[in-house]
């Protein structure tokens, strides 16, 4: 069991165990290091307590109840029985729980003196009321001593290689400190396990195994009758025979077997006494008919105390040693399924219904566990969650909160001379009106709710120093987070604006990061609540800060969907009024249109330039490879399209602003270039129909022609296989070899009629225009509606699977065409047949299940890779260490370069010569 | 070197300095040195900065986009290779033996041009008698086996029956083995009334029976790529095809990161993993920066030897209880340290999130000293 060690008690608790400051009961009653916060105090109370008279400038008061104490070290350890009765505060002696007024009963299980659960109780060891206490262990001398089950192979690995008589490891003398290094050298390599097995290893090979090396006593064999028992020469060793064994090893021997004596004896693992945990860990529940529901662990407690009482009881009658015999045995089966109610062995124990009992193993363990679930994993309050929207007026490093959510979620900020007014107000609104406020913490720590009522009095009383809890408003920073929280743009800071409405709005540009779309997707939002943390989510976190990804350093931020589609129509061949041209500019966010050019008609590159910073300049390239070409903040040759301005590793436009004007000034153009796009189709329209994958019908004869073209091949090829004159790939059968020719035939064919779609499309469609740039979709899909869906593979293979011989019954067996394998010559409008139909289902549930189970599978992959590097640092040397300050790397990456800061990972000095 | 350039050796990476040298016009070449200096220095990582979390962020995050499929045609008549999400896993967790594993032997000078190149693929290929053998003809009443060699295969692998026999002979203790014409007699040494058993299986024994080649290569390929032909191999041994004469040590490789480590070393392994982690992630169209991949192959070898990103590899070498309990099997490792009365040092992430204290980690790493006045109370 853990031992918590404070800083202050950082006495040499190694060399002096038992004297080890055993959290007596009085300093465990203490309060603990609270969280910064102090608790939330029930309402009626603070009432009572208002009475106070306000204290004269209070200043920072508030701020110094805060509790410094940090823990400095965690020492583990077994309990030894002397700990266990020091640190317990009340001896269990009657498995009764109440009494019949409800009280509960000295010396049960849920004695005042462990703490209380009751409100209204006092705790008889600390005095103080519930929430507060935070609970005291009992103890229980059992009758007979037993195992603790999660030490039972450990002294059964004691038992074996230890002498009987003398209790020292079966290793001569002399021998002893050479086979310490080579265990030593064991434990380093494979771990404490390892070590154990070695030892008695070392012993067999010493062949003295019979007799001890020091008393020459004769040693038999021991084995383990699982689960807790040990048979030695066909006769059980009780537990108080192994016990007394255990306490003949000398402390030096234990260390042999990587035992630290000093903390945890052997005979410690054979229990005399029983720690009873506090009530506040096993709280029962008040069901509504007023009965009480104990906790599991209650229940099993309960059960060892019953046995034990029994158990004292024929003992002291002089019972018969069968009878006593089978009651030890059933007090070793209930504390080994207090500690262990999973073990192969032994039936669970389990509730009158039959499900069963959670016990110390299994609140620890697993995901739902008290490690993974509650102390790594912790909960949070300022926090809210509801259904998001896309609200594309909003700047990209805005939020919309409801104004509900605004009215509940609240930012506490100091009264100080200088916003006492300010914040008057907010008290003075009270709840219900929208800039108000909720509560009113006072210098001492005492917090209170506002209400309608009480809003006068808790106006009157406000002082510098007081802390008003007011309303979320504009301009607030708030952090919002979609799961599964990937990477760190999973968790950004942004800017609170308060709207109507009851979803969470957000600009469509940060889709991508946190790889949200809006069917019906929910996302949190946190207030953080310090100035500390306000600083950190501003400056570490805010969406100016995550434009440009730490995997790949480029931008993840960028235009989607009609953002490109609409730059790209505008880019390309639209040509505006400079009336017009100004309502575009101006509802894009520009009102300075001195560089607009003084014409009648402007383009739409003249346009798009107003939204570029004077004097940049660009070179690159479009999606298909045209240059694109910018100088002095004039677009003056290329398209816009996902190349330039998109997100997710694109948007090499956006990076090149970036390295030049910074994060903000990015993020501000940004925001009026995915405007400006939107803008032009709100102006223009922009739909897209069935009548996009029309093609003419020149162009539906070529695809018929191709495809037919394919199927004779493949049957040609077909033929040469059964001739067996078909040239056989090297190191491949003549099956392998057909596959593969009637697959490359195929898929050929299939792009031959992509490349026909994109030939005789029409230019115009707006379904081509979204292709074309990047926005949605590309020519395959486009082929896949108008011309052909293709040939569905299934690992990398024609669809073999089915009947025996043949995919479907509708063929003949040994069907080798096109067609029975799953090439789909029609396109999604002309629509499938029945048989192509199958096929498709057939690919569509294999990717289906594809997806089903890679999640888990890559989700494990990164818990481990998290785990496995989250300590890793880079130091003030630039060395990369990790937490036990080993070196992983001299320098982070070869160069030190941090890939969020650089250029798709370098320093491109290319650029810079241009530049220079 | 340069000579402008010579002073910025120390403080530009070597990579960035030949950058310069090649592409800088002589001109300009102290002025963008400086301008590359000056964004280099800006573009360093921060001390304190999560390094190790974001990279397995960066390799964790696109794991999700990954698929599952198994097998991968790169071209027609390349052979099967796990790809994708199961390879990455395979990498990281360590293991011992990789699902597919795979050779590149590139040829030095006069092999590499194409001539001949079958014939030399197949000296590279392990070679077993039943691959030869055409026909078994067991003969009851002499208790003794002909095996007829295939004359073709033969060839092919420049064997001859008598060579064969020469090189199984030593490995076949059971039984005695010799040529005649194209055919082998395969007889036992000792016969008794169990004889028609073992002679049975001892021609089971045979047809496994090494005879030449490479052990481990089950199946070789020739490919042109770019001007040079190489060979590609199914099955590894490295050690065995590094020593033979025709074959380019410098630049042929295996995937079996375990047997890089043990033939060429550590530093050999570690770059095994950054490469073939990088060429998954570059199939799969997705783009990681190398760094990240770096610093995770770097964390397997660190102790000298490939440790897997796995609670008995990298996870387990953590100095805090909490850290690893956190991970899995938490019972195990807190039983363990008791026993050993280890002492937590609260010196990583997980066990300060557990006490809700500041994490050693980013901006909870800086300690503030600061030496002051206490303020008078006024």
């Amino acid at each position: 069991m853990p031992r918590k060690k404070e800083s202050e008690t950082t006495t040499p608790a190694l060399e002096a165990p038992v004297e080890l400051p055993a959290l007596p009961a009085k300093e465990a009653a203490k309060p603990l290091p609270m969280p910064s916060t102090p608790l939330p105090v029930p309402d009626d109370e603070v009432k009572s307590a208002v009475e106070d008279k306000p204290r004269e400038r209070a200043s920072f008061e508030a701020f110094q109840t805060y509790v410094h104490k940090q823990v400095q070290s965690i020492v583990f350890g077994v309990l030894s029985p002397k700990m266990i009765k020091k640190m317990a505060s009340a001896k269990i002696v009657t498995p009764e729980l109440y009494d019949k007024e409800g009280y509960p009963v000295d010396g049960g299980l849920m004695d005042v003196r462990l703490g209380v659960i009751d409100p209204g109780l006092k705790c008889k060891t600390c005095g103080s009321k519930l929430k507060e206490c935070i609970g005291h262990f009992g103890y229980i001398e059992l009758a007979r001593p037993v195992f603790h089950v999660k030490f039972i192979r450990i002294v059964h690995i004691l038992l074996r290689t230890t002498c009987r008589e003398c209790g020292r490891v079966l290793i001569p003398q002399e021998k002893i400190g050479r086979y310490m290094q080579v265990l030593n050298r064991v434990e380093q390599e494979e771990g404490i396990d390892a070590r154990r097995l070695a030892v008695k290893a070392v012993i067999d090979s010493l062949k003295t195994v019979n007799k001890c090396p020091h008393c020459k006593a004769k040693q038999y064999k021991v084995q383990i009758e699982k689960p807790t028992s040990f048979v030695e020469n066909e006769k059980r060793l009780s537990p108080i025979e192994v016990r007394t064994r255990m306490e003949r090893i000398p402390d030096e021997d234990c260390l042999l077997f990587g035992i630290n004596s000093q903390v945890a004896r052997p005979e410690w693992m054979v229990l005399t006494v029983l720690s009873i945990p506090p009530v506040t860990i096993r709280p029962s529940i008040t069901l509504e008919s007023g009965e009480r529901s104990e906790d599991d662990l209650t229940h099993k407690l309960g059960d060892i105390v019953r046995i034990n009482q029994r158990l004292f009881e024929n003992i002291n009658a002089g019972a018969p040693e069968i009878i006593i015999e089978d009651l030890w045995d059933l007090l070793q089966y209930h504390v080994t399924t207090f500690f262990d109610n999973t073990i192969a062995q032994l039936p669970p124990a389990r509730h009158r219904s039959g499900q069963p009992l959670k016990t110390i193993t299994e609140r620890i363990k697993s995901k739902e566990g008290r490690i993974r679930h509650n102390l790594a994993g912790k909960r949070t309050n300022f926090c809210a969650r509801t259904v998001i929207s896309p609200d594309p007026m909003l700047k990209i490093n805005e939020v919309g909160v409801p104004k509900s959510i605004a009215m509940k979620l609240t930012v506490p900020e100091t009264i100080t001379d200088w916003n006492l007014a300010y914040l008057k107000k907010f008290v003075e609104r009270g709840p219900q009106v929208y800039p108000g406020s909720n509560y009113v913490i006072r210098p001492d720590g005492k917090k209170k709710k506002i209400t309608e009522e009480t809003k006068e009095a808790a106006v009157e009383e406000l002082q510098p120093g007081y802390v008003v809890e007011r309303h979320l408003l504009d301009g607030d920073v708030a952090i919002f987070n979609r799961q599964p929280s990937l990477h760190r743009m999973s968790m950004m800071c942004h800017r609170v604006k308060v709207l109507p409405g009851r979803t969470l709005r957000m600009n469509p540009a940060v889709c991508a990061p946190y790889n949200a779309d809006f069917d019906g997707d929910e996302m949190n939002l946190h207030i953080p609540q310090t100035e500390e943390s306000r600083a950190e989510a501003e400056i570490l976190m805010e969406i100016q800060h995550q434009l440009i990804s730490p995997r790949y350093g480029l931008s993840v931020i960028g235009c989607i969907h009609d953002g490109i589609s609409g730059n790209y129509l505008l880019t390309k061949h639209l040509e505006l009024s400079r009336e017009d041209a100004i309502d575009l500019l101006c509802s894009a966010g520009v009102h300075d249109f001195s560089r607009l050019p003084n014409k009648k008609t402007v383009t739409g590159r003249e346009i798009f330039s107003m939204v570029l910073p004077e004097e940049f300049n660009y070179n690159g390239v479009t999606k298909g490879g045209q240059p694109v070409v910018i100088k002095e903040g004039k677009l003056l040759d290329g398209v816009m399209d996902t190349h330039s301005i998109g997100g997710e590793g694109d948007g090499v436009l956006l990076r090149s602003l970036h390295k030049k004007y910074g994060a903000s000034a990015t993020m501000q153009v940004l925001h009026m270039i995915f405007k400006l796009g939107i803008e032009t189709l709100t102006r223009n329209g922009f739909s897209a129909g069935l009548a996009d994958s029309d093609l003419p019908q020149l162009a539906r004869e070529m695809v018929q022609d191709t495809l037919n073209k394919a199927e004779e091949e493949v049957s040609s090829i077909i033929q040469s296989f059964h001739e067996k004159s078909m040239e056989v790939f090297p190191s491949r059968t003549a099956q392998e070899t057909l596959e593969l020719k009637i697959l490359e035939v195929l898929n050929k064919a299939r792009n031959k009629c992509g490349q026909i779609v994109k030939e005789y499309a029409n230019k115009r469609t707006h379904t081509i225009v979204m292709a074309d740039s990047g926005a949605r979709g590309n020519f395959l899909n486009l082929a896949q509606m108008a011309a052909c869906v293709g040939q569905q593979a299934m690992r990398g293979k024609r669809i073999e699977k089915g009947y025996l011989g043949r995919t479907l019954s509708c063929f003949r067996p040994g069907d080798l065409t096109s067609e029975a394998h799953g090439f789909i010559r029609h396109g999604f409008k002309h629509g499938l047949s029945p048989k192509e139909f199958f096929f498709h289902a057939i690919t569509g549930r294999d990717a289906l299940m594809d997806t089903a189970l890679r999640t888990p599978k890559s989700g494990y992959l990164y818990r481990r890779l998290a785990n496995a590097m989250q300590d890793m640092r880079v130091e003030y040397d630039q060395t990369v260490r990790d937490a036990n300050g080993r070196i992983i790397q001299f320098e982070y990456g070869e160069d030190g370069v941090d890939v969020a800061k650089s250029e798709s990972g370098k320093i491109d000095v290319k650029r810079i010569i241009d530049e220079v | 070197m340069h000579k402008e350039l010579e002073k910025f050796e120390g403080l530009l990476p070597l990579k960035l300095l030949r950058e310069i040298e090649e592409l800088a016009p002589q001109s300009k070449i102290k002025k963008v040195a400086e301008r590359v200096l000056e964004e280099y220095t800006a573009a360093r990582v921060d001390p304190g900065e999560a390094v190790g979390l974001v990279g397995a962020e960066s390799i964790g995050e696109p794991g999700t986009q990954m698929t599952l499929n198994t097998f991968h045609y790169a071209g027609v008549a390349e052979m099967n290779v796990t790809m994708g999400l199961p390879r990455i896993i395979e990498i990281l967790d360590g293991r011992k033996n990789p699902a597919t594993p795979m050779m590149e032997i590139y040829l030095k000078s006069p092999y590499d041009k194409g001539k001949d190149i079958k014939e030399i693929a197949l000296q590279v290929k392990e070679v077993k008698v039943g691959e030869l053998v055409s026909e078994y003809s067991m003969n009851i009443s002499e208790l003794k086996i002909e095996l007829k060699l295939s004359a073709e295969k033969c060839r092919e692998f420049g064997l001859t029956p008598s060579i064969v026999v020469r090189n199984a002979e030593k490995l076949v203790k059971e039984g005695t083995m010799k040529a005649e014409g194209d055919t082998i007699v395969l007889k036992l040494k000792k016969r008794d009334e169990t004889s028609m058993n073992d002679l049975y299986k001892l021609k089971e024994k045979v047809k496994g029976v090494y005879v030449s080649g490479v052990k481990g290569i089950f199946q070789v390929l020739p490919v042109k790529r770019k001007e040079e032909f190489l060979i590609i191999t199914s099955g590894t041994n490295l050690k065995k095809v590094l020593d033979l004469e025709f074959v380019d040590a410098t630049r042929t490789v295996s995937n079996d990161i375990h047997e890089v480590a043990e033939v060429l070393g550590i530093e050999a392994a570690r770059q095994a993993i950054i490469d073939e982690v990088f060429k998954v992630i570059e199939t799969q169209g997705l783009n990681v920066d190398i760094r990240h991949i770096m610093l995770v192959a770097d964390t397997m070898c660190t102790s000298g030897e490939i440790k897997g990103i796995t609670r008995y590899g990298v996870v387990s070498e953590k100095a805090s209880v909490l850290a690893r309990a956190s991970f899995e099997t938490p019972i195990k490792h807190i039983i363990n340290a008791a026993l050993t009365g280890e002492v937590d040092k609260l010196n990583s992430v997980v066990e300060n999130v557990m006490l809700n204290q500041p994490v050693p980690i980013g901006t909870g790493l800086p300690g503030l000293v600061m030496k002051g006045k206490v303020a008078k109370a006024k």
